[in-house]
C-alpha cells in the first residue's frame, strides 16, 4: 500500500484530497429528497478518504518529509501556506480514524429513517467539523488558521445543538459558543502579536523566536488560554462536561476525542516557535495538567449521567497530556533529553490513545443509551445480559483508559511514571518525583469512577423498565467499536510499533538539540512491557476459555444478580451508581460536592420516599458563577448604551469613523 | 473623458442632496435609481473598452438602476406610505449637514497620501461624501423604507472608491459587492415586512420595545 502510494501519489496531497472529501461528504444528502442514501453515500465517502488518508498521513510520518503547498488567495494577510510535516500528520491520524468511525455509527445510532429533519444537518456539519480539523492541522497563516478555527467552533456548535428542542441543550450550546469565542478572542490576540513579532502572519518555523522576550511571555500566556479553552485545562473546562453530553454520541466522540486534541495541537505548536523556554512554562503547564487530571477524575466519580462522566474523564485525559507536556518542557529547559523524550512520548502517545478509547466509550454510551433510553446511571442495569458485545467493547475501552496492562492506555502512563521517576538519581527536578503518586491517585480514582459506571450499566439487575429489554446494537454501531477496541489493545501489546510513530513527532517538535531517539535502557523497558502484554492477554484469554469449558460441562442454575436467596427481592436493593460513590465524593467533600436530598425515615413502618443527589463542582458554584455575577454587575452601565434604536446604533458607526478620519489627520 | 466622469460626479453628489432633502419616498427612490445607472456608466468612462466592461455595466444598471428600485417601489405601494414623517431631524438640518459633510470630505480627500494619477479626480471626495449621506439617512429618518434608501446611498459610496481602487476588477469582487447589495435589500424587504407585521406600522424607532431590561 505503502509503496503503491508513494509512486504514483504525493500523500500529502492524498491527505489534503481526503480532508477536502470529507468536508464535501455531507453536502449531496442536502439536496435528495429521499432521507438514507444521502447518509449511507456521505459515511461511504468518509470512510474511503480515511482509508487514504491514514495510510498518507503514517507515510509522512515514517519517511519524516515536510510538505508544503501555497495557497492562491487575494486577501491581503500575506502568503498562506499549507504545511504538513510530522507533527500534524500524527494529528491527522486520529481525525482521520474517528471520524470515519462515528460516520459508520451513525448510520446505525441516527438513522436517516427516523430522524428526518436533523439527518441532513447533522451530517454535514459533521463532515465540515472533521474536515476543517485535518486542513487546521496543515494551516501555517495565522488568519487562515483562525478561520478554520472558526468553522471547526461553529460546526461543533449545530452539532451540539442538533436537538435544540430541548432547554438543557440549547444551554449547553449557548455555553459552548461563549467559551469557544472567549477563546478566540485571546488566539486573536495571540496570533496579532505573533504577526508583530515576525512580520508577517505566516507562522514562524520551529525554535525561531527568543522565548525570553516580554512579549514572548505574554503570546504564551494567550495561546495557553486560547488554546487550552478549547482543550479543557482545568481553569476553562466549565463549557466542557454540559456540549459533550448533550450532542449526539458520535458527535461527542469527535469532540471529546478530536477536538480537544486540536486545542492541545494549538499549544504544542505554539511551543515549538520558541527556543530556550523558561522553565516556568514547563512549570505551568505541568501544575494546570495535574490539577486538570486529579479535579477532573474527582467530578467524574460523583456524576450520575453517563455522559457527563465521560466527559468528566475527558479532563483528567487532557491533563494527564498537558502534564506529559510540562514535563518535557521542563527537559527542554534544563537540557535533558531523556527528561524531554519521556514526556513528549508520554503526551503524544496518550493523545493517540486517548483518542482511541475515549471514542469508543463515547460510541458505547451511544448504543447504551440507544437501549436504554436514558442517560441516568441510577436507571439502568443489567445491561451486559441484552447486549453482550456492546459490553464486552465497553469493557475493553474502560480498561484502557484507567491505565491498566495490557491496553494503551498502560503504556502511556507507564511512560509518564518513567519519566518522574528518570530524575530521582540527578541533582535537578528531584521533586518530579512528587508527580508520581498524585498520578497514581488519579488511576486509582479512575478505577472507581469506570467501575461505578460499569457496575451500574451493564452488571446487576435492571433498575427501571426501560432498561429491562435492552436490544444489541446492529453491525454499523458495532464494527467501529470494534475497530477501536483493536487499536487499543495493538498499542496496548506492541508499544514499540506506537513509538515508532510517535518518535517522528517529537523530532519536529525539537529538531537540533536533541536528538529524538529513545533513550538507552528504555527500549529494552517497553520490549519487556510487550512480552508481559502478551503473556497477561494469552492468560486473560486461556482464563476465559476455561470458565467457558467449566460452564458447559457442569449444572448452570440462573438467579438474580444478589438474589441472595430472598423471595421477594427488588432491583432497588443493589448498589445504585450514586450509592456505589458516595464515600469517595465525601472524601474530596472539598472540591465536589453529592447534594443527595435524602428523606427522613421514621417509625416502624416508613411511608414511601424519594431520594434524589445532584453532582455540584465547589469551583463552578463558589468561584466562576459569582464571578460572572460580578463582572456582570460592573458593566452594566455598558447598558444603557442599548438603547434599542437603530438609528442610534448607526450613529455610533458613523460617530467613530468621523474620529477616525479626523484622528487620521 | 475624464471631465465627463467628473461631471457625473458631481451629478452623483447632488443626488445625494435630494434624497437628503426630499420627504416623498417614491422621489427619492427615482433618484437613487438614477444614482445608480450613472454608477453604472462610470466604470465604462475610465477603463478602456473590453465585453467584461460590458456585462459589468449592463448587470450594475439592471441592478441598481431598475431590480432594487422596482423592488421598493413595490414595497412602497403595497405599505400604503408615501411620506417620511418626523424625521428625528428635519429636512433643512439634514441638508446643511449634509452640505457641511460634502466639504469636508473634499478636504479629507486633499489630505490622502493618494497615487499621482489619482491626484487630480474627483472619485474619492465624491465617494466619502455619498457614504456620509447615506449614513444621514441611515440616522436620521424613521422609517423603515428610508433606511434602505440610505443603505443604498451607503453602497453607492463604496462603490465609487471601488472603480477607483481597481485597474480591473476581479469578477468575484463585483459579483460579491453586488450580491451583497442584492441581499441586503432583501433582508430589508424581510425586516420591513416583519415590522409591518408587527407593530402595524414601519416606524422604526417602535423597535425599542424589544430592548432588553
Amino acid at each position: 500500500m505503502h509503496s503503491a502510494l508513494q509512486g504514483y501519489f504525493d500523500p500529502a496531497l492524498v491527505a489534503l484530497v481526503a480532508a477536502l472529501v470529507i468536508g464535501c461528504a455531507g453536502i449531496p444528502g442536502l439536496f435528495l429528497r429521499k432521507p438514507g442514501p444521502g447518509q449511507i453515500l456521505s459515511t461511504a465517502a468518509t470512510i474511503l478518504a480515511a482509508m487514504a488518508g491514514v495510510p498518507a498521513s503514517l507515510q509522512l510520518l515514517f519517511s519524516h518529509t515536510t510538505t508544503t503547498y501555497l495557497l492562491q488567495w487575494s486577501l491581503p494577510f500575506g502568503p498562506c501556506e499549507l504545511v504538513i510535516d510530522p507533527l500534524s500528520a500524527f494529528f491527522l491520524l486520529p481525525v482521520f480514524i474517528v471520524a470515519a468511525a462515528g460516520s459508520l455509527f451513525a448510520v446505525g445510532y441516527w438513522p436517516a429513517a427516523e430522524h428526518r429533519a436533523t439527518e441532513r444537518g447533522l451530517t454535514f456539519f459533521y463532515g465540515l467539523l472533521a474536515s476543517s480539523m485535518a486542513i487546521l492541522l496543515m494551516a501555517r497563516n495565522g488568519v487562515f488558521f483562525l478561520m478554520v478555527w472558526e468553522v471547526m467552533a461553529l460546526s461543533a456548535y449545530f452539532l451540539i445543538v442538533v436537538e435544540h428542542e430541548r432547554e438543557n441543550v440549547r444551554r449547553a450550546g449557548i455555553v459552548y459558543l461563549i467559551a469557544t469565542h472567549t477563546g478566540t478572542l485571546v488566539l486573536f490576540v495571540y496570533f496579532s502579536l505573533l504577526a508583530a513579532q515576525t512580520g508577517s502572519f505566516l507562522l514562524p518555523p520551529v525554535g525561531s523566536l527568543s522565548a525570553l522576550s516580554p512579549y514572548a511571555a505574554i503570546m504564551a500566556l494567550a495561546a495557553f488560554v486560547g488554546f487550552g479553552a478549547k482543550a479543557g485545562i482545568m481553569p476553562f473546562h466549565l463549557w466542557l462536561p454540559s456540549a459533550h453530553a448533550n450532542a449526539p454520541s458520535h458527535v461527542s466522540a469527535l469532540m471529546s476525542g478530536v477536538i480537544l486534541k486540536m486545542g492541545l495541537y494549538g499549544i504544542f505548536r505554539s511551543l515549538t516557535f520558541f527556543y530556550e523556554p523558561p522553565l516556568l512554562w514547563g512549570v505551568v503547564l505541568t501544575v494546570c495538567g495535574i490539577a486538570s487530571a486529579l479535579l477532573g477524575i474527582t467530578f467524574a466519580v460523583a456524576q450520575r449521567d453517563l455522559k457527563r462522566l465521560l466527559a468528566c474523564s475527558s479532563i483528567e485525559n487532557i491533563g494527564i497530556i498537558t502534564t506529559g507536556l510540562g514535563v518535557a518542557m521542563m527537559g527542554v529547559s534544563s537540557h535533558n533529553p531523556t527528561l524531554m523524550y519521556l514526556g513528549m512520548a508520554g503526551a503524544l502517545l496518550h493523545i493517540l490513545n486517548h483518542s482511541f478509547f475515549k471514542p469508543l466509550l463515547f460510541l458505547g454510551s451511544g448504543a447504551i443509551i440507544h437501549a436504554a433510553g436514558t442517560r441516568e446511571m441510577n436507571l439502568m442495569g443489567g445491561l451486559g445480559k441484552g447486549m453482550p458485545r456492546v459490553a464486552l467493547l465497553f469493557l475493553i475501552g474502560s480498561v484502557a483508559i484507567c491505565g491498566i496492562p495490557p491496553l494503551n492506555g498502560f503504556v502511556s502512563e507507564f511512560l509518564l511514571y518513567l519519566g518522574f521517576f528518570s530524575q530521582l538519581k540527578a541533582d535537578s527536578l528531584v521533586y518530579l518525583v512528587l508527580l508520581a503518586p498524585v498520578l497514581a491517585l488519579v488511576g486509582g480514582l479512575a478505577l472507581i469512577a469506570f467501575t461505578k459506571l460499569y457496575g451500574s450499566v451493564f452488571l446487576g439487575t435492571p433498575r427501571s423498565q426501560a432498561a429491562a429489554h435492552p436490544h444489541e446494537a446492529g453491525w454499523p454501531m458495532l464494527l467501529p467499536m470494534a475497530f477501536l477496541a483493536l487499536l487499543c489493545l495493538l498499542i496496548g501489546v506492541a508499544p514499540q510499533l506506537a513509538m515508532r510513530l510517535v518518535s517522528p513527532a517529537i523530532a519536529a517538535f525539537y529538531p537540533q538539540p536533541f536528538v529524538a531517539e529513545i533513550p538507552a535502557g528504555y527500549d529494552s523497558v517497553l520490549g519487556r512491557l510487550s512480552l508481559a502484554g502478551i503473556l497477561l492477554l494469552t492468560a486473560v484469554v486461556l482464563v476465559t476459555l476455561l470458565w467457558r469449558w467449566r460452564l458447559g460441562r457442569g449444572r448452570v442454575a440462573t438467579a438474580p444478580t444478589w438474589g441472595c436467596g430472598y423471595q421477594r427481592g427488588t432491583a432497588r436493593v443493589q448498589y445504585g451508581a450514586t450509592s456505589f460513590s458516595e464515600f469517595v465524593v465525601a472524601v474530596f467533600n472539598g472540591m465536589v460536592r453529592q447534594k443527595i436530598d435524602r428523606p427522613t425515615l421514621g417509625g416502624l413502618f416508613p411511608r414511601s420516599a424519594r431520594c434524589s443527589d445532584v453532582p455540584t463542582e465547589t469551583l463552578l458554584d463558589r468561584v466562576i458563577v459569582p464571578l460572572f455575577m460580578l463582572v456582570g454587575a460592573w458593566s452594566a452601565f455598558l447598558r444603557r448604551l442599548q438603547y434599542g434604536l437603530i438609528h442610534l446604533y448607526m450613529m455610533y458607526i458613523f460617530a467613530t469613523l468621523f474620529i477616525l478620519m479626523l484622528w487620521a489627520h | 473623458m475624464i471631465t465627463l466622469a467628473d461631471q457625473l460626479l458631481v451629478l452623483v453628489l447632488l443626488i445625494n442632496f435630494i434624497s437628503l432633502g426630499t420627504s416623498r419616498l417614491i422621489f427619492s427612490i427615482r433618484a437613487v435609481a438614477v444614482q445608480g445607472v450613472i454608477l453604472g456608466i462610470l466604470p465604462g468612462l475610465i477603463h478602456p473598452f473590453s465585453w467584461h466592461l460590458v456585462g459589468i455595466t449592463t448587470v450594475i444598471i439592471a441592478v441598481k438602476g431598475f431590480v432594487i428600485p422596482l423592488l421598493l417601489v413595490r414595497a412602497v405601494r403595497s405599505a400604503e406610505i408615501k411620506r417620511e414623517v418626523e424625521p428625528f431631524l428635519g429636512y433643512v438640518p439634514t441638508l446643511l449637514l449634509g452640505a457641511v459633510f460634502t466639504a469636508l470630505s473634499f478636504g479629507f480627500a486633499g489630505k490622502l497620501p493618494m497615487l499621482p494619477e489619482h491626484q487630480n479626480y474627483m472619485f474619492v471626495p465624491a465617494s466619502i461624501a455619498t457614504l456620509m449621506s447615506g449614513f444621514l439617512v441611515l440616522t436620521t429618518r424613521r422609517k423603515a423604507i428610508s433606511q434602505v434608501i440610505g443603505y443604498l446611498i451607503l453602497e453607492n459610496g463604496i462603490f465609487i472608491f471601488g472603480l477607483l481602487l481597481a485597474e480591473a476588477m476581479p469578477i468575484m469582487v463585483e459579483a460579491g459587492a453586488l450580491l451583497d447589495l442584492l441581499v441586503g435589500t432583501f433582508v430589508m424587504g424581510i425586516v420591513i415586512n416583519q415590522i409591518s407585521r408587527e407593530f402595524s406600522s414601519l416606524d422604526t424607532s417602535r423597535l425599542t420595545s424589544l430592548k432588553e431590561e
